[in-house]
């Protein structure tokens, strides 16, 4: 059994009357990809925030890498190695793409009181950016204003974010959202490439980019884990099928 | 790395180029102009278009490239000069200690307003730092001692042990220009280094910036307080320009033309603010001849500029729109 990066125990949220996370208990072993599926409101987005530190759990652990860190804040982190991608793009729009990758790599690289030297011109800030463009395949774009990206390219370039920081995790909420099946495609194959040399967790909507990619997929309904496996296991688990893939899709629950 | 990747115009001739250059020869040449003609006044209006034009600058720092709207940045105009003033009326007369205490008194107020509106955002924000304002104006106005409501005259400039004598107009003038010009290429150095981008991200995206591992408050404060710092040295400039202190320095008006200098010239825009208190001023000045009410005019004005020019003057000589 390889190391787990992410071990959550328990985690538990409610929201007055609605139990967001309800005992979730989840492992994700390094390097591997592992997807969180579920309908609309389950919970995926509550995990998301208690994972990066946005919404704190009423109860539970998550230990990353073997450190306890539900009580920290949400830099304190990232700066641990927990990346993650915005559903909803959320990028530095005046500036160019190749900025947005560079302040993420800066955000790792120490302290930023630095007050004199052109930030713009630090190679050990531009060349990891750069590379990191490359991998999701912008380097063309790096110079161009994110203003003046593609919906699809600022998908992309929220990847190139997350890697550039050389996290232990990364963190992908619904990154296919909104996209055309050109570009998902593309993602999807970005994605592929990526796998085995970063430990991802994605939340993903997309059936289709779940199933191709995904080593393991959990199935979150009503804030609870009905199910756990790689894809044929959850093709075939009746639960899922009756509560979520649409086979019966009435009240599965309750 | 080249430059091939930046985005910016940096090095070529355009026309802001142009215009920031021949500004700048301009205001070289007031005081010769000034003494060609005898028109002191000149002199008068444009050593005040320098300090206010740094004044606007520090604002220009937190507003425009950290999206923190200050509206009680005259606050810090107000201790600079009653720094000076107050160590003046006390006989501390040596400019080697007044200055660095408007710019130490300050940073130090900047410290307490900044920790306690930076958590803040929006018009909560905006609040905060004008009831801070209109706390230490209150205060300016209840030392008796200092004047109160009335104010209080300076007899006597700050003293640099004779090497350089402020009641030198055009001495002083220069000076003014000196320490306009340098705080102008600091600010460029802090935009564009580390720091200034971490304040920059915070502006576009401060949930972001947490997110990729920034504490981005810390940042803010320290940006906060090197705005309030520089505001305090322009304090110090202006109560020596004045030889007078008082608690309208520090109203919230003031904070107001600040403001409107700083988004009339342009935000992003290194010379935006001295180009905005340069064209507040004179056209305050001017309008002032033909009518008792000139913000009649400025006011409208404003808001054309603010509707319809995206990054004010500076925003029209770059060919940007509205965007």
């Amino acid at each position: 059994m390889a190391e787990a990066v992410l071990q959550i125990e328990g985690l538990t949220k409610r929201f007055g009357g609605v139990v967001a996370s309800d005992g979730i208990s989840l492992a994700l072993t390094r390097g591997e990809l592992h997807a969180v599926i579920g309908p609309n409101g389950a919970g995926k987005s509550t995990l998301i925030g208690e994972l990066t530190g946005e919404i704190a759990p009423d109860s539970g652990r998550i230990r990353f890498d073997g450190l306890d860190i539900v009580a920290l804040p949400v830099h304190r982190r990232s700066r641990l190695g927990l990346a993650r991608s915005f559903q909803i793009t959320s990028l530095f729009a005046d500036f160019t793409a190749l900025d947005n990758v560079a302040l993420a790599v800066q955000a790792h690289s120490g302290h930023s009181f630095r007050f004199w030297r052109a930030a713009r011109r630090e190679p050990q800030l531009r060349e990891p950016a750069l590379a990191a463009l490359g991998v999701v395949g912008l380097r063309e774009r790096a110079a161009t204003l994110v203003h003046d990206l593609s919906h699809g390219e600022r998908r992309q370039l929220e990847i190139a974010m997350a890697l550039a920081t050389r996290p232990q995790l990364v963190l992908l909420d619904e990154p296919m959202a909104g996209m055309g099946p050109e570009e998902s495609a593309r993602l999807v194959e970005t994605l592929r490439r990526l796998k085995g040399s970063v430990t991802i967790l994605l939340i993903e909507h997309d059936m289709d980019a779940v199933f191709a990619l995904a080593d393991r997929i959990s199935v979150l309904v009503y804030g609870r884990i009905i199910a756990s496996g790689d894809a044929t296991a959850i093709r075939a688990d009746p639960a899922v099928r009756q509560a979520y893939l649409g086979e019966s899709d009435t009240v599965a629950h309750g | 790395m080249n430059d091939r990747l930046e985005p910016a115009d940096v090095g070529r001739l355009t026309l802001r180029w142009w215009v920031n250059a021949v500004l700048l020869v301009v205001l070289a040449l007031v005081p010769a102009y000034a003494a060609l003609t005898g028109d002191v006044f000149a002199m008068t209006l444009f050593t005040r278009v320098l300090i206010m034009a740094m004044a606007a600058l520090s604002l220009n720092l937190i507003m425009g490239f950290g999206g923190m709207a200050s509206f009680g940045h005259a606050a810090y105009l107000g201790i600079g000069g009653y720094a000076v003033g107050i160590l003046a009326k006390e006989g501390v007369g040596s400019g080697f200690v007044q200055w660095p205490v408007a710019v130490a008194a300050s940073a130090l107020f900047a410290v307490v307003v900044g920790a306690l509106s930076l958590r803040t955002r929006g018009i909560y924000f905006i609040m905060i730092t004008l009831a801070f304002a209109q706390m230490i104006y209150y205060v300016a106005i209840g030392l008796d001692r200092y004047g109160g409501d009335d104010g209080l005259t300076i007899y006597k400039s700050s003293q640099f042990g004779g090497v350089v004598d402020l009641n030198n107009k055009t001495l002083f003038y220069y000076l003014c220009f000196a320490v306009l010009l340098a705080s102008i290429y600091l600010v460029w150095r802090i935009v564009n280094s580390r720091f200034g981008l971490v304040i920059q991200g915070a502006r576009s995206n401060d949930r972001r910036m947490r997110a990729i591992g920034f504490p981005t408050l810390r940042y803010k404060l320290v940006c906060f307080v090197i705005a309030g710092a520089m505001c305090g040295l322009a304090g110090a400039l202006l109560a020596n320009f004045t030889n007078f202190i008082s608690p309208a320095m520090m109203h919230w008006t003031r904070s107001g033309d600040l403001m409107v200098m700083a988004i009339l010239g342009g935000m992003h825009a290194m010379f935006g603010p001295l180009i905005g208190a340069m064209t507040f001023l004179l056209l305050e000045e001017a309008l002032s001849r033909v009518t008792v009410y000139p913000n009649l005019i400025l006011g409208p004005l404003l808001l054309v500029v603010a509707i319809f020019v995206h990054g004010g003057i500076d925003g029209l000589l770059a060919g940007k729109r509205r965007g």
